[in-house]
């Protein structure tokens, strides 16, 4: 990939619902390589990780962390024959990061069919993560058959209802949403009255300086009604979190890397460590994409957020396992 | 005391019925309708579907992806279906059947029992 110069930075801000395709294709673009995205001041940047000059300039501040998402453990389809190893190289990913994490954030499809030995192996491979501390929210894939029982009895210790909690870390208020439960014919995502009634709760009491980073497995923004790429009642979640400075939403769920800047949100999805999913409507389905086998760890991988309290900014850097 | 024997009466009755049932309706034996509805690239094919009342329909997931079928009525619900599962279910009540994927709830379908 060319080295990017300082023109060829993406720059958009934009409040429209609508998703800056041209934008996106271009930041997706880079995603076989990673990419740099800083906000500062409600403007994303967005660099390629191939230019170590702007990478050396980026933001490292008090607080950082990573997102892994859909590890599907148990699939075995020809989109990926070994989930396990596409699992344990993004753990060793994370360990290779200049800055060890404080904490890592699982945002869903932790199994591909929810059976307890495809839950112990993700379990234990994390074993070797740099951190001990993992966050998770449920995907559809986690809670399938028993209404999300086993979920909740293995990762649900400390939060309510269907698995929704909060925690705070130097100063940043993290919020896990779960929005794969109850979902209704024709729908997409769901949070629920019940869900929402908490998270306003949760976060009144909170400062507007506060930054706030909301994570859940569904895109909490409608990226493709069409494959159900969306939630249906995250505008009255987003509501309640108009009044903050800075609010980060992190996703899974499409297995590929997206962003758009909204007012005071940034919105990030993650690829997935186990198999890619194709661009919106540039497949009959979104199912699991086959790539040539030398292509896909270029396709999966991590992101690593760090948080500057000094400078006000959240930089996400997404890397590949390739 | 007379109530007690009318219950015995009709679960003898019952007990004969459902002995002589096999004989005379097994679905594969008498010939009973049966019908296919794939699942693939995240939709039910075909959408819709016309039938008889005692239709068995099957649905085959084709797919890499697990899915449901599940009525919106709940008068059917599968488990879940890995690839190249299937579920069935007979059609025995006329009436219009609105379903979906639970996993997946863009995907619906409706059968239509005659």
């Amino acid at each position: 990939m060319p080295l990017q110069k300082d023109h060829d930075a993406i720059l958009f801000n934009h409040h429209s619902d609508g998703i800056d395709r041209r934008g996106f294709l271009k930041c997706m673009a880079w995603a076989g390589t990673g990419a740099l995205c800083v906000l500062q001041g409600g403007v994303l940047k967005s660099y390629s990780l191939d230019n170590p000059g702007h990478i050396a300039k980026a933001a490292r501040g008090e607080l950082s962390f990573v997102q892994i998402s859909d590890s599907h453990m148990g699939f075995n389809k020809p989109a990926n024959t070994d989930v396990v190893g596409t699992l344990k190289a993004a753990v060793a990913k994370i360990n290779g990061l200049p800055l060890p994490p404080e904490f890592i954030l699982h945002t869903g499809d932790i199994s591909h069919l929810s059976k307890p030995s495809e839950f112990d192996t993700v379990d234990q491979i994390l074993q070797s993560a740099p951190t001990k501390d993992v966050f998770f929210v449920p995907g559809e894939h986690d809670v399938l058959e028993d209404n999300g029982k086993q979920y909740l009895e293995r990762y649900g210790k400390n939060t309510k209802g269907a698995g929704w909690y909060s925690f705070d870390k130097k100063g940043v208020h993290f919020v896990g949403l779960v929005n794969v439960m109850n979902l209704k014919a024709g729908g997409m995502g769901s949070l629920g009255a019940e869900q929402l009634e908490w998270l306003e709760d949760d976060v009144k009491h909170l400062s507007k300086s506060t930054p706030v980073v909301v994570f859940a497995h569904m895109p909490l923004w409608n990226i493709y009604p069409e494959w159900g790429w969306g939630t249906d009642d995250s505008a009255q979640a987003l509501s309640y979190l108009k009044r903050f400075g800075s609010v980060t939403v992190l996703n899974g769920h499409i297995h590929q890397t997206m962003q758009k800047v909204e007012g005071n949100v940034t919105f990030h999805t993650a690829t997935s460590t186990a198999f890619p999913q194709p661009h919106p409507g540039e497949a009959p389905s979104p199912g699991p994409m086959k790539v040539p086998a030398e292509q896909l760890r270029g396709l999966l991988g991590v992101t690593d957020v760090n948080y500057s309290r000094k400078r006000h900014t959240l930089a996400l850097i997404d890397s590949t396992l390739g | 005391m007379k109530r007690t024997i009318w219950i015995y009466c009709v679960a003898i009755s019952m007990v004969l019925a459902l002995a002589a049932l096999p004989l005379v309706e097994d679905p594969l034996a008498a010939g009973s309708p049966a019908v296919d509805i794939k699942i693939d690239n995240f939709s039910f094919t075909p959408p819709t579907l016309t039938v008889k009342v005692g239709t068995q329909i099957t649905w085959t997931n084709g797919d890499d992806i697990p899915h449901t079928v599940v009525s919106d009525d709940q008068s059917f619900k599968s488990k879940v279906l890995d690839t190249d599962e299937k579920f069935t279910f007979t059609a025995s009540k006329p009436g219009t059947y609105s379903y979906f994927c639970s996993i997946h709830p863009k995907m619906t379908g409706k059968v239509v029992v005659e």
